[in-house]
């Protein structure tokens, strides 16, 4: 095992040691996570040794973008799963998400940079900082969205989010002066990325001397901590706020037992609330998609890849259910990347059956999986995962 | 034989049983009349009788044939109407629509019926082109009437028809449901309004806690002290 | 403030509010130093859209109002319309334009054909992903969701057939503009596209009011269990609400398609004014949805002449807002 496999391993350990944890359920905690920890690293270890690199980095960059997908997955669960809202335009969080948290930790462009790259301001602040106010600005857009809609019958939200969301890439696409569009935005800073380069000078030197195999290409087995961690933090504080009171209000809200038990004032207030958060969770997975992707532009935030995937996902998962909403973006971006490779085979085929046909090749993707959609809500409306019977913490139940 | 049986019939909603063992028949041209305090099953004998709902145990036979569960819209061909207690008109249809919706079935020409139905009702014919959403609730009870009159049926099924009226008007809306009888419809209907629907009728069934407890001829029914003390709550 | 609201949310303030806007509209243009010329040619061009939204928002409303709920698809049928009518017009050995139209007869028989197949494809569809949602009572949620996988699965047909690039139904053919008067140009085909919708929803107003079908549906829609009860055959209401909403939307997918181009997201990109119109004219109500379909087009071709256009979507998006805001129940629903 050489250096860089070490330093590989300890990397990938860290989303492994966080879901082997989460699947365990003994005490004390600290026990059940020193024990996934080691089981985590003695995964990684064993993964690094046994597949070559190219299938390696392959499998991390798969994880990492599962991972993105997981924390939109997991936020729209808190808008549908537990409240029953209708949102068909996550993209519209999702990209705001993005160029907001970009537009926060970029340093506004000088010298001949200027005339290329036009944006409204360009902070470069930290990462933290920029996710922060990706979530913040969603959040604040969905209060701005949400404000007219929620009160109103489902499909009118449906339709209002389709609208936002049509507008938001609008926008990104046509106004220069913002953040660059139609040209993409370029240069949004990588978290710790100093790790497969020089070094970080705030890192004691031992560890920098532990990650000096990296090279630059291989960011992504870093950034999949960073991702991982993210999408688990948001995980706790979301099992843990669904299983308060206020959990079991959006659902009774979702449920329409709410009549019964509170007024129609809080019955709205709760429906803002699950709105909000959901786009805050949205916000903050467009932030990581951005400092993931480096460049970003409006035409990444199409409905098919903002919206829609999203909506496979948490259907095919299990609404209501958090692990089902993250198993849901594993399972459907498999099956997504993986119909990449079916439709590559096919190509000669689809080369005999008509010579424009392999070119379209990817919309055959998109095909089986608008039908997968259509026969989760005929045939498996509660998807893989079915939502738990949740029992509240609060003493009176 | 008899119209329309009932025999020990068991039914609900989902888990919930209601209904725990009814049997009750209506005779050709008779005027029958369930009564019974409130929960005791009464409208869901209707929505069982009329396919709404699918007996559990026992059956319904209409005219001799066994119709247990048999959909609403088949039910209609044999010659059962039914008038739900709630929404039992098209509101944004007019009067006229109302009526040619109640004959939808029938071919041929529905403006004979519809005569018949305008004399049993000269107020409808006054406001054939009006919506009857727009119309007070002894409107919308006879524009209900008539929509299953059109049919020409064997059997009336009224769900509460003087629910919700004013005094005077329930007095003629039984009226009607006598001159309607007298055209040689069978009438079965279900009434919070005892004392009139007992009156009128041939017979009377009194149900409580899903099971019929007295039974005989509608005046017998109105003398008899169980049925009173049935409804103050036995 | 409570007596302003209610005020504005009765149907006189909302027809203020609408006056309102398209006043703004007007002062913003002007101070833009739009003339009355282009602002006037923008109003007819906004007419014209007008019509072919109607035919579309009058399918949406009528499914809305029969079958209880909200078909994200529709936009989507509409483009399945369009190219569908373009295979028709491709196939058909081409003739001489129809002077002064730039289609020839291919587009009339397209039409003819692509209306009905459309429809009867739209009821397949039901019965393949709705019916057994009805069957189960679904809640309507699950209606629009399987919606919405309907709507990108047959955009990914389109592509898959007919590429992600635009297209035109005669490519390279000169569409030529005529004055109409005081130098306001309008090209012919823009007439028959409005003439043609007024033709098809004269056809559905005399379908809905005297036909037996067309009561039989309106009853439905109406108390869908009372029309059970009085007999009227389910399935048939159903099969025609599609023949209706999906032929309609695809004549409104092949006359867009005709004005501008045709393009596989074009119906995504209609399905937020179909809604706006719907909302505005009350959910349900397919006289409402053709004053609004009517109303979202003016304002949305006006507003042209004073913002990006690319931002015509969003004055659609905006006066649903409004009417979200004044008035959820639009212009001719009643309070509850």
């Amino acid at each position: 095992m050489t250096a860089l496999h070490l330093a590989k391993s300890a990397l990938l350990a860290v989303p492994l040691w966080l879901l082997i944890s989460s699947l365990l359920r003994f005490k004390p905690s600290w026990l059940r996570h020193l024990a996934s920890l080691a089981a985590g690293f003695g995964v990684a270890a064993l993964a690094t040794l046994a597949m070559p690199p190219g299938i390696l980095s392959y499998v991390t960059t798969f994880i990492l973008v599962a991972c993105i997908y997981a924390v939109l997955s997991v936020g729209l669960n808190v808008q549908w799963g537990y409240t029953g809202l209708f949102n068909i335009g996550i993209a519209a969080f999702y990209a705001i998400g993005a160029f907001t948290s970009a537009l926060v930790t970029t340093k506004m462009p000088t010298g001949i940079n200027a005339s290329f790259t036009k944006q409204l301001f360009g902070l470069g602040l930290p990462f933290w900082v920029g996710v922060l106010a990706a979530g913040l600005v969603a959040g604040v857009l969905a209060w701005l969205v949400g404000k007219p809609t929620l009160k109103l019958r489902d499909d009118y939200l449906a339709i209002a989010t389709i609208g936002i969301a049509e507008l938001v890439r609008l926008f990104f696409q046509n106004e220069r002066w913002l953040a660059n569009g139609p040209q993409p935005l370029r240069g949004i800073p990588q978290p710790l990325s100093c790790l497969v380069g020089d070094g970080c000078s705030w890192l004691p030197g031992f560890v920098n001397s532990f990650f000096a195999p990296l090279a630059p290409r291989d960011y992504p087995y870093v950034y999949v901590a960073i991702v991982a961690l993210v999408l688990y933090l948001i995980y706790r504080v979301l099992e843990r706020a669904i299983r308060s009171p206020w959990g079991r209000a959006l659902r009774a809200v979702r449920e329409e037992e709410a009549s019964a038990a509170m007024n129609g004032k809080d019955v709205a207030a709760f429906r803002m609330q699950a709105f909000v958060v959901g786009a805050v969770i949205m916000g903050l997975g467009g932030a990581l998609y951005a400092h993931y992707v480096v460049s970003i532009d409006y035409s990444h935030f199409d409905p098919l890849y903002g919206t829609f995937l999203v909506w496979v996902m948490l259907m095919l998962g299990g609404s209501g259910n958090n692990r089902g909403a993250i198993l849901g973006a594993f399972v459907v971006w498999a099956i997504w990347s993986g119909t990449s490779f079916v439709v590559d085979a096919i190509r000669p085929t689809l080369a005999a059956i008509s010579p424009s046909l392999p070119a379209r090749g990817p919309y055959l993707r998109l095909l089986f999986i608008s039908v997968l959609l259509v026969f989760i809500v005929l045939y498996r409306p509660k998807g893989i995962v079915p939502e738990e019977k949740v029992v509240s913490l609060d003493r009176d139940t | 034989m008899p119209l329309l049986t009932v025999e020990g019939a068991v039914a609900g909603y989902g888990e919930m049983q209601v209904l725990r063992g009814i049997d009750l028949t209506v005779g050709e041209g008779e005027i029958v009349s369930i009564v019974g305090p409130n929960g005791a099953g009464k409208s869901t004998v209707m929505k069982l009788i009329f396919g709404l709902l699918k007996p559990w145990e026992g059956s319904v036979t209409f005219d001799g044939r066994d119709v247990s569960g048999m959909a609403p819209e088949k039910l209609v061909r044999l010659g059962l109407s039914y008038v739900p207690q709630v929404d039992n008109v098209f509101p944004n249809l007019t009067v006229e629509e109302n009526l040619d919706m109640g004959g939808y079935i029938r071919t041929g020409s529905l403006a004979e019926q519809k005569e018949r139905v305008f004399e049993l009702f000269p107020r409808l014919a006054e406001r054939r082109r009006q919506r009857a959403g727009k119309m007070s609730g002894g409107e919308r009870q006879m524009v209900a009437m008539g929509r299953a009159l059109m049919l020409d049926p064997r059997l009336l099924m009224l769900d509460e028809p003087s629910a919700g009226l004013a005094p005077l008007l329930v007095d003629m809306i039984f009226d009607k449901i006598v001159d309607i009888n007298r055209t040689g419809v069978s009438v079965l209907m279900v009434e919070q309004n005892a004392k009139k629907s007992l009156a009128l009728a041939d017979r009377g069934y009194v149900l409580a806690t899903g099971q019929n407890q007295v039974d005989g001829p509608g005046r017998d029914l109105l003398e008899n002290p169980e049925v009173a003390r049935l409804y103050l709550g036995g | 403030m409570e007596r302003f609201r209610r005020a504005a949310s009765g149907r006189t303030g909302m027809v203020v509010a609408l006056a309102f806007v398209l006043l703004v509209i007007v002062v913003a243009a002007v101070l833009k130093g739009v003339g009355a010329t282009q602002l006037l040619s923008l109003f007819i061009r906004g007419v014209l859209l007008g019509g072919t939204l109607a035919l579309g928002a009058i399918g949406v409303t009528l499914v809305f109002s029969v079958l209880k709920m909200a078909n994200f698809a529709h936009g989507d049928t509409m483009t399945l319309g369009a190219y569908l009518g373009l295979v028709v017009v491709t196939l058909l050995p081409k003739g001489a334009p129809l002077a002064p139209f730039s289609f020839g007869y291919e587009f009339i028989v397209a039409l003819l054909v692509v209306i009905p197949a459309v429809g009867l494809i739209t009821f397949g569809l039901d019965q393949l992903a709705f019916r057994p949602l009805r069957a189960r009572r679904s809640p309507a949620i699950m209606f629009a969701m399987a919606a919405l996988g309907l709507a990108f699965g047959i955009r990914s047909l389109v592509y898959i057939f007919w590429g992600a690039d635009f297209t035109f139904f005669y490519t390279g053919r000169a569409r030529p503009a005529v004055e109409l008067f005081a130098g306001i140009r309008v090209r012919p085909d823009q007439f028959f596209i409005l003439g043609l919708a007024i033709v098809l929803i004269v056809g559905v107003y005399l379908l809905l009011e005297r036909t037996k079908i067309g009561k039989a549906m309106r009853a439905t829609a109406d108390n869908s269990d009372l029309a059970r009860l009085s007999g009227i055959d389910t399935k048939r209401v159903i099969l025609w609400t599609w023949l209706i909403g999906g032929g309609l939307a695809a004549a409104g997918g092949m006359l867009y398609g005709l004005d501008v181009q045709l393009r596989p997201e074009m119906g995504w990109w209609l399905l937020l004014p179909l809604f706006a119109s719907v909302i505005l004219g009350s959910l349900g109500n397919a006289y409402g949805a053709l004053a609004g379909a009517f109303v979202i087009g003016i304002v949305w071709q006006m507003s042209g002449a004073f913002i990006n256009p690319v931002y015509s979507q969003g004055i659609a998006f905006l006066v649903m807002i409004i009417v979200l805001l004044v008035r959820p129940e639009g212009l001719f629903g009643g309070k509850k």
